[in-house]
């Protein structure tokens, strides 16, 4: 290496680094706009606080997806069986635990949980794998193919646990400790929601905590990007897609049991019922995009929450009238990954 | 000439029932910054990717340092210790420019006195160093990518029009980055359609045509012939 000439003098002015918050600013007018409707602060906070937390559900589930389909562009209809599986999974081991889960002592309350998430993770992660070697691989760059293929295989995943666990509807109950709700002032707070929402939080944390702190991380984020590049650079994309279709999966499969424990009833449909949201999620968010993934989460959430109690009978639709509305603002979801 | 760093024997590649190349033979002398010439069309990006990996040859050989890489997997043939600069320039946009640059620098943090080198002839990317990629210029980009390309020593540079659509002061920067390169003894493989820029950089070129390499020899010649560089080349090159 030598010595380089002397630099040409920067002429080019330096880039303005523009921050787009203006999606950001959709969650407090949908919750502000709801209020007046709503009429009572009360129910407002108890919605709003349901809200949050289904949307964490949604984003547990949804995250993972949504990076598989920005890093290899792979349309995975079959993630609902990971939910499904995972929450099986949970139920299965949960059924030894009830002494933990029955006792008066939320430590122990809280372990048991933790095993069967634990569990339900480590299921849906092997699943994760398998299927990826299984039934993605011979369909990489066949979005027809990958969407036919994958429904065959949450079909199946659904069929085989009619076979294991039986076709009747499932009841998972909540652990002691978190039934029932922590009253503030007029407010009821449900344990289970609450929890709900930290569990959430910490997913979210954790994972932008890695996607930009560390070289996996950024390998992700690259290679969502642009994933010929990264292969251009010296990395194994396929390896690093396989990783995050696990992790993908494990993140379905905990989205999953909560969602069974929110809703104390489990049936092998769950995933398939829940995915509709999942796609909406990943589609306003931008595809790609975790951070447009956990924002399209709460929007989605939100407004599911308020109409199903202003307007029942637009509360089916209101999600899909949600996307069309932001699809016409930003067509590329609120936060758009840019692509090659 | 210098040994061959880089042999392409009889080269096809076809991209769906498209034969881009057909048949494409080149030597690129170690050390040395050989420029690949030729018209819109003519095959050059494709040569650049089929190196690269990144299209599969149908037929033929690539040696790279005495190793055969056709037909390897683009990770291991940038393993093998060639960086490429792309057309598109493939800068992360959602990454900072920094971060660009610690996922180029693969084997371990970067070299802070590389990285200084390197501020010493792209000296405004030093401004920018925090910022996404994404929010820089056309020119800014570009050396990102070069930067990228350079970050850590490798053996072969594969750089893809470099100079396309950038603004006079932008390709004289480019022009002393390459002119540094090769003072260090890189061995660049060049796609250019600037004439002048390929000339200042050039030691040996390659003309293509229609997937073949139709002419050989070094820059200087080919510069110094008006009669066979307007057969060759034509008037599509720019050539002021």
């Amino acid at each position: 290496m030598t010595d380089a000439s002397p630099p040409i003098p920067a002429l080019e002015p330096i880039p303005r680094v523009k921050r787009d918050v203006l999606p950001l600013l959709l969650v407090p007018a949908i919750a502000l706009a709801a209020l007046p409707l709503i009429g009572s602060p009360t129910t407002w906070v108890t919605l709003t606080i349901a809200a949050l937390a289904m949307g964490m559900m949604i984003f547990v589930i949804s995250s993972g997806l949504t990076l598989v389909f920005g890093l290899m562009d792979v349309l995975n209809f079959g993630h609902g069986a990971f939910i499904a599986v995972g929450a099986y999974l949970a139920l299965t081991v949960l059924a030894p635990l009830s002494g933990w889960m029955q006792a008066d002592h939320l430590g122990l309350n809280l372990a048991a949980l933790l095993v069967a998430v634990t569990a339900a993770m480590i299921g849906t992660g092997a699943l994760g794998w398998a299927f990826e070697r299984v039934i993605i691989k011979p369909v990489y760059g066949q979005h027809l193919k990958q969407i036919l293929i994958t429904t065959g295989g949450l079909i199946v995943a659904e069929q085989l646990i009619h076979v294991f666990w039986g076709g009747d509807q499932k009841a998972i109950a909540l652990p002691k400790g978190l039934r029932g709700a922590i009253v503030v002032g007029d407010v009821a707070l449900e344990k289970y929601r609450l929890l709900a929402v930290a569990v959430g939080l910490l997913v979210f944390a954790a994972m932008m905590l890695v996607l930009n702190r560390t070289r996996i991380g950024l390998l992700i984020r690259a290679g969502v990007e642009n994933s010929e590049m990264v292969e251009a650079l010296g990395y194994r994309i396929r390896r690093l897609f396989v990783g995050v279709f696990v992790a993908g999966s494990a993140l379905a499969g905990l989205g999953g049991t909560m969602w069974a424990l929110y809703r104390e009833t489990l049936t092998a449909s769950i995933g398939g019922e829940v995915i509709v949201l999942v796609f909406i999620v990943i589609i306003i968010g931008g595809l790609g995009s975790v951070g447009g993934c956990f924002l399209g989460s709460v929007l989605v959430a939100m407004l599911a929450n308020y109409t199903g109690y202003i307007a029942p009978k637009i509360a089916l639709a209101s999600n899909i009238l949600l996307m069309v509305a932001i699809l016409m603002w930003r067509p590329q979801g609120l936060f758009p990954v840019a692509r090659r | 000439m210098a040994d061959a760093l880089l042999t392409l024997e009889g080269v096809h590649t076809h991209i769906g029932r498209y034969h881009i190349l057909q048949g494409v033979d080149i030597d690129v002398p170690k050390g040395t910054l050989t420029v690949l010439l030729g018209r819109n069309g003519a095959g050059k990006t494709t040569a650049l990717r089929t190196i690269m990996g990144l299209w599969k040859p149908s037929r033929g050989r690539i040696i790279f340092d005495g190793t055969e890489i056709g037909g390897r997997s683009t990770p291991d043939i940038a393993r093998e210790g060639i960086a490429y600069v792309p057309e598109g320039m493939g800068v992360f946009a959602d990454l900072t420019v920094e971060e660009n640059l610690i996922l180029a620098a693969r084997d371990g943090p970067i070299d802070t006195a590389r990285l200084d080198w390197i501020f010493g002839f792209f000296p405004t990317m030093k401004r920018f160093y925090a910022h996404p990629a994404g929010v820089l210029s056309g020119g800014q980009k570009q050396m990102l990518s070069i930067a990228r390309a350079i970050i850590e020593p490798r053996t072969l540079i594969l750089v893809d029009e470099p100079a396309k659509g950038l603004a006079p002061s932008i390709v004289e920067n480019l022009i002393r980055a390459f002119q540094e390169l090769k003072r260090t003894g890189t061995t660049i493989l060049l796609v250019e359609q600037n004439f002048r820029f390929a000339s200042m950089l050039g030691d040996t070129v390659a003309v293509m045509d229609d997937g073949r390499i139709v002419h050989r020899g070094t820059m200087a010649a080919l510069a110094n012939d008006d009669a066979m560089r307007t057969r060759l080349l034509g008037l599509s090159l720019e050539t002021h």
